[in-house]
């Protein structure tokens, strides 16, 4: 029979209790950096939890967004000038000096539009609803989130106790 | 930065969640009041559309005149914003974080407001449309799609949506914030805008990387939507206007105009709202000691201008020049200008006490941004009021009350948008408030103990 999962979230005051108490997890519950969440009110240095580095792809996005522009940009000044194939002063009617600074904000506008995506999208926003949360975490609180299988449960929220949790709630397992 | 006082993450959210959760009475004062400075611009646009452009006082060969100069001098403000929370961000600088987010704020209001001016130049603004689509095309007007004037809006589009977008990334965790410490319709709105942020590595890590990715982004839209309003005019054949040192000039004009703005935002912003935790003499000494650098900037620029205009001894820009330097009323606008704009900011900005006194320095930034708005005037109107050859129908240019309306109904429109803005969302972010907190530590140096910022 397959253990069903579930989630803990400890708050702990501080960062170095939150950091002792996944230490502690790892030791002597065997949580892997798989298995924990941590969640702050703001950015600590990467690694200061012994989460694993973050991989993502956003700069493929502006690169992406970029290109898509270019072209956006490209096709609505030669369209616009074949649409209105005015000749002024004898000159070519699609006029490149003219294009390059449509162009140009196109390019670039494609490229803020798609690092906008790319943002949210390597963040896994939107979120429906915060999952296993608590508004103390805004007050400074440091959120601790694991997912464990059910008879680790109570071995889970021991270590956090003895490791200065304030509180401990349990919650569906991440992803439901 | 030698003030660091330590703060608590709870008295971060009360403080700076105060104005946005409660409303003090003087806020429907200051409402009201911004309301009525917004109303004077408003009626007079109504009464300009019923009318016609005839009670404006543009005579050909003016017609541009107020409209373009309020149109320079907001686009110009709206440069601070991204210039300096774009610049700080990527150089890490410890002191942009109660200033980042009301200068991104000031970005986009007053560049939403510049946006306006050309449409309502149009006279009947919904003639835009025919810009667009132009129905005349049978009858043989043709729009003329390779002309500046198309730069302008693509380059202001680009640079509001960007900016915009920038406001709202950066945004997203103070939502969360004030999600946790709101109830009611307030909880789900801010939930709304929130998205679901929960605050753990991945995302933070994705913010950090958003402010530095944006902000090397935007900063090349910032540099060439300035240059391109230089185009309006360096493209054009008036003379005192076909000048290729247009581009950085006004770039570096916007800047020295947008960071002022900035100070005089700062210095509001730290009044009404009590911040004094936040925004403290130190930063105020910062953005004094970036304007001096600017400023003088700045001036080299206008000596440039003014050299070129002089050293070629062509008739007409000789003649623009004697204009704008000794006939009235350009004359006294050309002091007050000079006074305003250089002479007495930069020294005054040179004294360490002026830089530290924020009414010092409130009242030092409204002096450079008086001057700011009367160079852009003085660059425009004297030159298109110059009678050229072969020129057999000219006048000379009296702004009128309905443009004076216009001016001022401009400046209470943005100062609106903004006291409206810090009504619903923190205008200062909370996260890097706590996120000083958390890099700043004690340390000693022989006998002193001064704050140190651990960087990544």
């Amino acid at each position: 029979m397959v253990a069903q999962r579930q989630s803990l979230l400890g708050l702990f005051a501080s960062a170095d209790a939150a950091a002792e108490a996944l230490d502690q997890l790892e030791a002597k519950a065997g949580v892997t950096p798989d298995e924990f969440d941590v969640l702050t009110s703001s950015p600590y240095p990467e690694g200061a939890f012994g989460e694993k580095p973050v991989a993502h792809r956003l700069y493929i996005f502006p690169i992406a967004g970029a290109l898509c522009g270019f072209s956006v940009g490209l096709l609505l000044t030669i369209g616009t000038q074949m649409a209105y194939p005015l000749i002024t002063h004898g000159k070519p009617v699609i006029a490149i000096p003219a294009m390059l600074i449509v162009i140009y904000e196109g390019t670039m506008l494609g490229a803020i539009l798609f690092t906008i995506l790319g943002i949210l999208f390597e963040s896994r926003l939107p979120a429906f609803g915060v999952g296993l949360y608590d508004p103390r975490i805004s007050e400074g609180y440091v959120g601790v989130v694991v997912s464990t299988t059910s008879d680790k449960v109570s071995t889970v929220e021991r270590i956090m106790r003895d490791a200065g949790a304030a509180d401990v709630i349990a919650g569906p397992p991440r992803g439901s | 930065m030698q003030e660091r006082p330590v703060l608590s993450d709870r008295q971060i959210n009360r403080e700076l969640l105060d104005f946005v959760l409660h409303t003090p009475i003087w806020f429907w004062g200051v409402l009201l009041l911004l309301g009525l400075v917004f109303g004077a611009g408003f009626i007079a646009v109504v009464y300009l559309i019923s009318t016609g452009l005839g009670v404006w006082g543009e005579n050909w060969p003016v017609m541009w005149a107020f409209e373009i100069t309020n149109f320079v001098f907001w686009v110009g403000i709206s440069h601070a914003g991204v210039m300096i929370s774009a610049s700080l961000r990527l150089t890490q600088a410890e002191w942009r974080r109660p200033v980042t987010r009301a200068a991104e704020v000031l970005t986009v209001f007053a560049l939403a407001t510049a946006a306006l001016h050309p449409a309502v130049h149009a006279g009947r603004f919904w003639r835009v449309i025919y810009w667009v689509f132009p129905y005349d095309f049978f009858r043989g007007i043709w729009p003329n799609v390779r002309s500046p004037l198309i730069w302008d809006p693509s380059a202001i589009f680009t640079y509001l949506t960007g900016s915009s977008l920038f406001i709202y990334s950066v945004l997203i965790p103070d939502l969360a914030v004030a999600r946790d410490r709101s109830t009611g319709w307030r909880r789900k709105f801010y939930g709304i805008l929130a998205l679901g942020w929960r605050g753990n590595p991945r995302q933070w890590r994705l913010q950090t990387l958003a402010g530095i990715l944006l902000s090397g982004l935007i900063l090349p839209v910032f540099v060439s939507v300035h240059s391109i309003v230089s185009f309006d005019f360096a493209m054009a054949l008036v003379p005192g206007w076909h000048s290729t040192v247009f581009a950085p000039y006004f770039v570096i004009g916007a800047v020295w105009s947008g960071v002022a703005a900035v100070a005089t935002l700062m210095a509001i912003l730290r009044f009404l709202f009590k911040l004094h935790n936040y925004i403290r003499p130190d930063h105020f000494d910062a953005l004094g000691r970036l304007l001096l650098v600017v400023g003088n900037a700045w001036f080299y620029f206008f000596i440039l201008d003014f050299i070129f205009g002089l050293f070629a001894r062509e008739e007409t820009e000789v003649a623009i020049w004697q204009a704008r330097i000794f006939e009235w009323p350009f004359n006294v606008l050309f002091i007050i200008f000079l006074l305003t704009a250089y002479i007495l900011p930069v020294p005054l900005l040179m004294m360490r006490s002026v830089r530290r006194s924020v009414t010092m320095m409130f009242l030092t930034s409204m002096l450079i941004n008086i001057g700011m708005w009367l160079e852009r005037y003085i660059l425009i109107v004297p030159a298109l009021q110059y009678k050229q050859a072969f020129q057999f129908s000219w006048s000379t240019y009296q702004p009128q009350l309905p443009e004076w309306g216009l001016v001022i109904g401009s400046f209470g429109l943005v100062a609106l948008g903004v006291l409206l803005f810090a009504k619903i969302f923190p205008i200062i972010p909370i996260y890097e408030q706590k996120e000083s907190q958390v890099f700043a530590a004690e340390i000693k140096v022989g006998k002193a103990t001064v704050p140190g910022v651990i960087r990544e």
